[in-house]
């Protein structure tokens, strides 16, 4: 009796406040959305920053014979100077650091050479004591370059210290600033939809007092009282937070999974799958929502 | 002052002289500035604020204005009172045609209010306040929108609950219902008992 009674209420005031509920339905579809493109976004920088993080090393440049650096006054690296610089890589401050050290020889930096360049007519005229020998040095962790920088470049015989991370740097930048207006839009729509969701509660409360005021004086408990305007607000949340894991999916599957990962390939996309990943966090949120507000309002609205 | 189990009380007095406010001190509505309430043998002032539903489910109320849900059937109107205390169906589904007959509006069940005329409405509002068999029945001026002959039928009513044992309290202006059921009455000025007679009439001799 008591469900039905209050399922019945519930649709009531749904169906009294249609625009107001279809408003809190719309503004938390628009804030989740928001939410979860920024949670997308981030997942995206992680997958990136996995698959790449990997393969990109710092490279220490070593003086060739011909170079006008501050550090190579003293000619071509000598191969005492080069087990200098690997002395420093294996000592104890680095170590933690540094996961693997290999050296490219003149011979192997040529051969490299040779297949990138070698169909060119001026590549022909390279010759393997003009080739650079260079450390690669592979960090534990790749965002800890400037360690490994500081302590390397300057010394003699290096001519340059490169990290092959700061190539992908720009496009991490561009992600992360996303996210940021991602997220900054998302708050200010979550603003707006508490805002909302507080109103339409509101509304409903007062559109009803008369009924509350009788359900009071036949001794209806608080609870049994506020449960329809909370589930109400929750129900219009829960329906938005649908609509954006719906959104999302859709812009994934079609935007993401159809054309970019088609069109550029060499970036691991996220996935469908990871959007029912979020979908639980987007409930609970719309949830979260739709309870704070109804919290507020109705301790204030529909008191005893 | 004291109302014993059973018992049919009539307060009187001039508007703004508290006759409301002691309902609503009953029901808890307010709390006292000074002084105690006891309803059936509880202290009101030490009842927890979540408890305060169930006291008003021991009470039945009901108002001059009727108070009913316009866009609710008689039915329903009564089967309210039941349903948001969690009555199982079958219990509403006897025991609100039971009440509606009792009260008079047998084979009115599926009216809307403003079907009937103020009596009956009355009457829908007293099956309510009824329905869950309160063993205290506060009435604030229920004959104050009706004309005398339908009072008088409202009054029987009200008697015929009051002769089943429920405690009633009924704050009133009508001074010829008073002087007719010689009843016990309790006349307020200022929030001030002034007066304390059993079989009383509405104006006092003094």
């Amino acid at each position: 009796m008591r469900v039905r009674f209050v399922l019945s209420q519930i649709g009531n005031g749904l169906r009294r406040n249609m625009a107001m509920a279809t408003s809190v339905v719309l503004v938390t579809f628009i804030s989740l959305t928001f939410v979860g493109a920024a949670i997308l976004l981030q997942m995206q920088v992680a997958n990136m920053k996995d698959d790449w993080y990997d393969k990109v090393e710092v490279s220490i440049f070593l003086c060739p014979g011909d170079s006008f650096a501050a550090t190579c006054a003293g000619g071509e690296v000598t191969e005492q100077q080069v087990e200098e610089i690997q002395g420093v890589l294996a000592s104890e401050a680095l170590s933690d650091y540094v996961e693997e050290v290999y050296v490219e020889t003149q011979e192997e930096a040529f051969v490299a050479f040779q297949e990138q360049f070698g169909d060119q007519d001026w590549a022909q005229r390279i010759t393997v004591d003009q080739m650079q020998i260079s450390l690669r040095v592979k960090l534990v962790d790749p965002e800890l370059y400037q360690v490994v920088a500081d302590e390397v470049a300057g010394r003699d015989g290096v001519e340059e210290v490169v990290d092959q991370r700061s190539i992908l740097e720009p496009l991490f930048l561009i992600l992360n600033r996303t996210t940021v207006m991602a997220a900054g839009l998302a708050a200010l729509m979550i603003i707006t939809a508490i805002l909302l969701i507080t109103t339409t509660i509101r509304l409903s409360a007062m559109s009803r007092q008369r009924e509350t005021s009788i359900m009071r004086l036949v001794g209806a408990s608080n609870l049994f009282i506020q449960l329809p305007f909370m589930l109400e607000g929750a129900i219009a949340a829960l329906l938005g937070a649908l609509l954006a894991i719906g959104g999302l999916w859709l812009g994934v599957r079609y935007i993401v999974e159809d054309w970019l990962a088609g069109t550029v390939q060499w970036v691991n996309f996220v996935s469908t799958s990871d959007v029912w990943l979020i979908a639980p966090i987007l409930i609970g949120i719309g949830i979260a929502l739709a309870a704070i507000s109804s919290l507020v309002t109705l301790s204030r609205y529909t008191k005893v | 002052m004291e109302v014993e189990r059973g018992e049919f009380v009539f307060l009187v007095g001039a508007s703004g002289s508290g006759k409301s406010t002691f309902l609503r001190l009953v029901l808890r509505e307010e709390r006292p500035t000074s002084g105690a309430v006891f309803v059936a043998g509880r202290d009101l002032s030490r009842i927890s604020q979540w408890k305060v539903p169930h006291l008003r489910r021991q009470i039945g109320t009901v108002f001059q204005d009727f108070r009913l849900l316009n866009n609710k059937s008689v039915f329903d109107n009564v089967a309210i009172a039941l349903q948001v205390i969690g009555k199982p169906r079958h219990h509403v589904m006897t025991t609100v045609p039971e009440t509606l007959e009792m009260v008079g509006l047998g084979g009115k069940e599926k009216r809307l209010p403003h079907e009937l005329s103020g009596g009956e409405q009355q009457r829908v509002a007293i099956a309510r306040a009824f329905v869950n068999r309160p063993a205290i029945l506060l009435a604030d001026e229920p004959t104050g929108n009706l004309d005398p002959t339908t009072s008088v039928g409202i009054m029987r009513l009200l008697d015929r609950i009051n002769r089943t044992g429920t405690t009633i309290v009924m704050a009133t202006h009508d001074d010829e219902i008073v002087d007719q059921m010689r009843k016990r009455v309790v006349e307020l000025v200022d929030g001030q008992m002034v007066r304390d007679q059993a079989r009383g009439v509405y104006g006092a001799e003094r």
